[in-house]
């Protein structure tokens, strides 16, 4: 692996990474977190100094109770007057209402600021997904996706949740403690630092060990949640075919996997926890030998003592929530790490610096050109080589062939779903890397054999092509395309739900929906790409019927492995291997007698 | 989305003692070790007072190196304890944890279809993620720690008492306050802390819908609608979470200023008492040490009450789902059957069950064993519905279905799934090998059957695939083109020879050519099994024997092609094979 590599998604899937690879990654993870923490600094301006008076009042309790054992109790026992420790008694009963209410308006703040960084995050990181090119979904997979918007997510509200407050009023506690106590008695005060070597050696290798320890524990929640997303996606295969039992040993396996890494960082904590812990007990201990040896010789007194050990007491308590609130920083840089390879992706179909305008629309649709268009998706292997077409404006062109012919890829380069490795793509002249992405999507329309449906009803789905449509309009395109009475026979007609990923749906229906969803959005351009494969006869008519009038005057694309569908074109394309081998119009390649004349003969019989 | 019978969130949690039980030795580990390490840092200043008290008052260094000693030796005992109690925790929480999701992850996959159809699998998903999560730590951590701290304060409340009781009865009556304060909290906290979970269940869903939708979103570059569509259900869980952060701002600084007053009223009274001669200055010190051990398990209350609402109302979620009846198993005794493939139809009727209207209507068919009978129909006549009955997908709703005259209901699921193999619209492959996609539903086929069955579904291309038939396919593989998966999933429902097939319209997106070629070889398989065949085009309607049509759910006519044709213009209207010229 060279050190290029660690770029990204790339480096994400190692767990145990070289050190200056971790301390790359780590940089990157701290980066992405100073820079959603950084529009609140002044909000944890103001929390901070919410946390010094909340502080400094929880702090003068140890203090008053020493002033009223030292300075209260003599008077009261020698003259009975109970004035001095009444007063110290009113001063703790203050400091609580002090703290008390600092606190409160510290919380508020806090959950303001904890939520809102949440709240960009996720914003962020979903935008990012919505920019990124269909090359990276293919990748990555959407369970991991999803668990980087989610579980990853997760991992930061925990931190922020619980400990940002620790880190500050944790440290200004052992700060300030360890002036007090130096202030106090400045040999107590020395005995109580000597603690701190040991607890950096031993946060040293916390630090190690963890940081792998929690990059495996992402990689195990990311796993288990592609599991999941597969299997519920999939579920009417499990069940058809029997996989719950295979499925289930499948899944024991990766929840395993996310056990055994979940447990190895609680394995970890239950040394480095009681490691601090011991350290800090030590010191105490060591401080009341000591302590006590010098009261015993009259060179401290007693009041002090009982407030320096009240104090070392409160000057190692942070040292276990710092160790949590550490625990909780390395569990959240291991997940923004993850996090932060996503946004660092590049989007491989990137927009336009400088977006050069259309021309403006002269009629008939607009004109496509493939200059020289080389592409394939994988390295060594050219699905399309140096490929030259132009498509006029208006015309209606039919891409034909085999299966990995190229047409679906054709399809997706005018779509603009990839760019060409080489040549251009136009649109109006304007190569498509220089058309604003807004503009491009209101010109080109592709419908596919996905043809996804959105949770949510049918005038939801539709409304989709262009949102802010009234309802007639919704109809209207559901007419224009022969869905209105399929729809009509529905449940609640447009009203009714289509269920998740519109599993209430045919396939055939779910097309009619995705066919209308199209018409509404009035492309300039409409790419159909086996857009109409599940439909019945009737529908297909009712469908092929409205395409002409719908592609009069527009320039369209059709991939049908029907040729019914293919008669309605200006001009038919037979692609082999990425190069056009006929190429005119429908009743021209049937006289002259060809491939296309062939299949025609073959659907025919 | 609830339970029928709303089941308290505290009932809730004693419901996953079940899953606490096999951890209980553990739990108890991690109890003991936690209730020593409390007892033994309350040694501390004990140890302390007796410093005073006894070296320090006499000028004496007796006695001091020993309690010194002892101090060291708490503290190595607390650690060695800690540690002890932490390596249970990792055990039994993690432990907890994944016997919940594979038993979680087990019932959904065998909840049926129409749970399925109802439910978002991104609020499935936040179940079985981070509401186990809660659920997981909450039984091992924040329950364990929720007794020890009851017992640490009876426990400070009781050493406080016997040193001197009027104060020592003041500060236990402290908690007092504190629960009338936990209970406002509670009230307030857990419809907020159900809401936010359900929310987050939304929000993944959203996430998921746009990621599978990518392509769509992009199409029609609706990314933006999205943005704004996530931004408002992020701001829904910010808001929230907002709401529950005020709960908390306004309850834990009163419930945390308890102590605070404790200290006050005991620094006055124990002064009048050391005045009056109640108590000695090493008792008064020693108990206010002490007390502060009786503040943490106050302050924390409010937090681990949290903790528990939190687990709470994650449980409710979880056991939504764990309740829920998977309503198709096997029905008790089932039959046994050598099955020869008749496939019978009697007044069968089908509605969903959030659906008023029925699909399917008194669908009597009658498939004899061999014959292949085509369903014809527009697009939502109940076709695909009529395919998902035979494999007891869903149930009938009415009427009933048999197999060789066995209800097949009363078969046991995996007979009936093995003898009946399906190829639906839609070709879900999974992220495994080529092979262990068409071996699914029959994992003994031999290498001589997979080949068989590739070369009935044209998929031969398999074996060029960069690694063969071990290429791993799916997501989180090769990608394959739609005529690819299509083959592929075709191949697997003919892979041993099932006595009956369920096609769903299975050449919808092959090529005109590779569709005549499927067809040649798919009619050597049919001529000695059952099928029913959903057909939208009449190059396949001639594989069938017979052909139904379905119109609203109902069948309107049973012949062959030519005899309906012929009869029904219905029919003609649907499957007529003489290519129309569309009227320009």
């Amino acid at each position: 692996m060279t050190t290029t590599d660690w770029h990204g998604v790339a480096a994400e899937e190692i767990d145990d990474v070289p050190d200056d690879a971790g301390l790359r990654l780590r940089r990157r993870s701290r980066k992405l977190l100073g820079s959603l923490v950084r529009p609140y600094r002044r909000s944890i301006g103001v929390a901070s100094l919410l946390l010094i008076v909340q502080n400094v009042s929880g702090l003068a309790g140890p203090y008053l109770i020493s002033v009223g054992i030292d300075a209260g109790l003599p008077p009261l026992i020698d003259r009975g007057d109970s004035s001095v420790i009444v007063t110290v008694a009113a001063a703790l009963v203050v400091a609580t209402v002090v703290e008390s209410l600092s606190r409160h308006v510290y919380l508020r703040f806090s959950a303001r600021i904890t939520n809102g960084i949440l709240f960009d995050l996720r914003r962020r990181a979903f935008a990012h997904l919505q920019r990124l090119s269909p090359a990276f979904h293919e990748r990555y997979t959407s369970g991991r996706v999803i668990s980087r918007l989610t579980s990853d997510v997760d991992s930061l509200a925990d931190m922020l949740d619980g400990s940002l407050d620790d880190l500050v009023i944790q440290s200004l506690n052992v700060l300030v403690i360890g002036v007090v106590l130096l202030v106090l008695d400045w040999r107590m005060g020395l005995l109580a630092l000597l603690a701190f070597p040991f607890l950096w050696l031993i946060i040293r290798w916390f630090r190690k060990e963890s940081g792998p320890a929690y990059r495996r524990t992402r990689e195990a929640v990311a796993s288990v949640i592609v599991h999941i997303v597969e299997t519920l996606g999939g579920i009417r295969a499990v069940q058809a075919f029997r996989r719950e039992p295979r499925n289930n040993v499948l899944f024991g396996r990766l929840a395993g996997d996310l056990a055994a890494a979940d447990a190895k960082v609680l394995r970890l904590m239950a040394v480095f926890v009681p490691g601090v812990f011991g350290v800090s007990t030590g010191a105490t201990a060591v401080i009341l030998a000591a302590g006590g040896w010098l009261a015993v010789h009259g060179q401290l007194q007693v009041g002090v003592l009982a407030a320096i050990l009240l104090y070392v007491r409160r000057f190692f308590d942070p040292m276990m929530q710092l160790s949590m609130f550490y625990n909780s920083l390395q569990s959240a840089t291991a997940a923004l790490e993850k996090i932060s390879g996503v946004l660092e992706e590049e989007p491989d179909v990137a927009p336009p610096a400088r977006p050069v305008p259309l021309p403006v629309r002269a009629g008939r649709g607009r004109s496509i050109a493939l200059e020289n268009v080389t592409f394939g998706y994988r390295e060594g292997r050219t699905i399309l080589p140096e490929l030259d077409l132009t498509i006029p404006a208006g015309q209606t062109v039919a891409l034909l062939g085999a299966t990995g012919a190229g047409k679906t890829t054709i399809a997706r380069l005018i779509g603009r779903f990839y760019d060409p490795l080489a040549g251009h793509v136009r649109l109006d002249g304007v190569d498509l890397t220089d058309v604003d992405e807004d503009a491009l999507r209101a010109a080109i329309v592709t419908v596919t054999q996905e043809n996804f449906l959105f949770g949510g009803t049918v005038a939801e789905n539709i409304v989709f092509g262009r949102p802010g449509a009234s309802p007639a309009q919704v109809e209207a395109a559901a007419v224009q395309v022969g869905a209105d009475r399929m729809i009509r026979e529905l449940p609640l007609g447009f009203a009714t739900p289509v269920g998740q990923r519109g599993s209430r749906l045919s396939a055939g229906q779910r097309q009619l929906v995705a066919f209308s969803r199209a018409v509404l959005a009035d492309p300039d351009v409409l790419i159909l790409d086996e857009a109409t494969s599940s439909l019945d006869i009737p529908s297909e008519r009712a469908v092929q019927r409205a395409l002409r009038t719908l592609l009069a005057d527009r320039t369209a694309v059709i991939i049908a492995h029907r040729l019914s569908t293919v008669e309605i074109a200006d001009r038919v394309l037979v692609l082999d291997a990425g190069r056009i081998v006929e190429d005119g119009p429908p009743a021209e390649l049937l006289a002259t007698g060809g491939r296309y004349a062939a299949l025609r003969e073959l659907s025919g019989r | 989305m609830g339970a029928d019978r709303p089941v308290g969130p505290g009932k809730t949690l004693l419901r996953l003692r079940t899953y606490a039980r096999p951890h209980a030795a553990r739990l108890l580990v991690l109890l003991f070790s936690a209730a020593a390490a409390q007892a033994l840092q309350i040694v501390g200043p004990l140890l302390t007072q007796r410093l005073i008290d006894g070296p320090v008052r006499h000028r004496t260094t007796d006695g001091l190196w020993v309690l010194a000693g002892l101090a060291l030796l708490a503290a190595l005992l607390i650690q060695v304890s800690d540690y002890i109690g932490r390596r249970a925790h990792a055990t039994g929480s993690v432990g907890i944890e994944t016997a919940l999701r594979t038993d979680l992850y087990g019932h959904m996959q065998r909840l049926s279809l129409s749970f399925h159809e109802r439910w978002q699998s991104g609020q499935l998903l936040s179940r079985a993620t981070s509401d186990l999560r809660a659920v997981g730590s909450f039984l091992a951590f924040g329950s364990v720690f929720i007794v020890l701290q009851t017992v640490t304060y009876l426990g400070v409340s009781i050493v406080l008492i016997s040193i001197y009781w009027p104060l020592g009865l003041l500060v236990t009556a402290g908690v007092l306050p504190v629960m009338v304060l936990t209970y406002g909290l509670s009230r307030s906290y857990l419809p907020l802390s159900r809401r936010l979970q359900d929310e987050v269940g939304d929000l993944t869903s959203l996430v998921e819908e746009s990621v599978l939708g990518f392509r769509t979103i992009r199409a029609f570059g609706r990314h933006r609608y999205l943005n704004e569509k996530f931004a408002e259900a992020a701001g829904q869980v910010k808001r929230t979470g907002l709401a529950q952060g005020m709960v908390i701002a306004r309850y834990w600084p009163a419930i945390e200023a308890v102590p605070g007053f404790l200290l006050g009223a005991t620094l006055l009274g124990g002064a009048h008492a050391v005045a009056n001669g109640a108590m000695t200055v090493g008792e008064l010190v020693a108990f206010v040490g002490l007390l502060t051990f009786a503040i943490w398990p106050l302050d924390s209350l409010g937090w681990l009450l949290g903790e528990a609402q939190q687990a709470a109302t994650a449980a409710q979620r979880v056991y939504e789902i764990l309740d829920a009846e998977p309503g198709i198993v096997d029905r008790t005794p089932t039959e046994q059957l050598d099955v020869r493939g008749h496939l019978r139809f009697e007044d069968v009727s089908f509605r969903y069950p959030t659906e008023k209207d029925p699909v399917l209507q008194h669908v009597d068919l009658d498939v004899r064993p061999g014959e292949t009978l085509a369903l014809a129909g527009v697009s939502g006549s109940g076709k695909t519905t009529l395919t998902l009955l035979v494999d007891r997908l869903h149930d009938v709703s009415g009427g009933r279905i048999t197999l060789d005259g066995v209800d097949i209901r009363d078969l046991p699921l995996e007979t009936l799934r093995t003898h009946v193999s399906a190829a639906f619209e839609d070709p879900t492959l999974f992220s495994a090998s080529v092979r262990e996609n068409i071996t699914l539903g029959r994992p003994d086929a031999t290498d001589e059957e997979v080949a068989a069955a590739l070369r009935i579904a044209q998929a031969e291309f398999a074996y060029d695939l960069p690694w063969g038939l071990d290429t791993r396919i799916g997501e989180k593989g090769l990608s394959l083109s739609g005529g690819q998966r299509q083959r592929l999933a075709l191949a697997r429902a003919v892979v041993g020879r099932p006595r009956v097939l369920v096609l769903d319209d299975p050449l919808s997106a092959l090529d005109v050519e590779t569709e005549a070629l499927v067809e040649k070889a798919l009619r050597t398989v049919l001529t000695g099994t059952t099928a029913l065949l959903v057909v939208h085009r009449p190059s396949t309607v001639v594989l069938a024997d017979r052909v139904a049509l379905l119109d609203g759910g109902t069948i309107a006519a049973v012949g062959t092609h030519e005899e309906l044709l012929a009869t029904v213009p219905a029919y003609r209207n649907v499957l007529d094979a003489t290519p129309q010229e569309v009227p320009r």
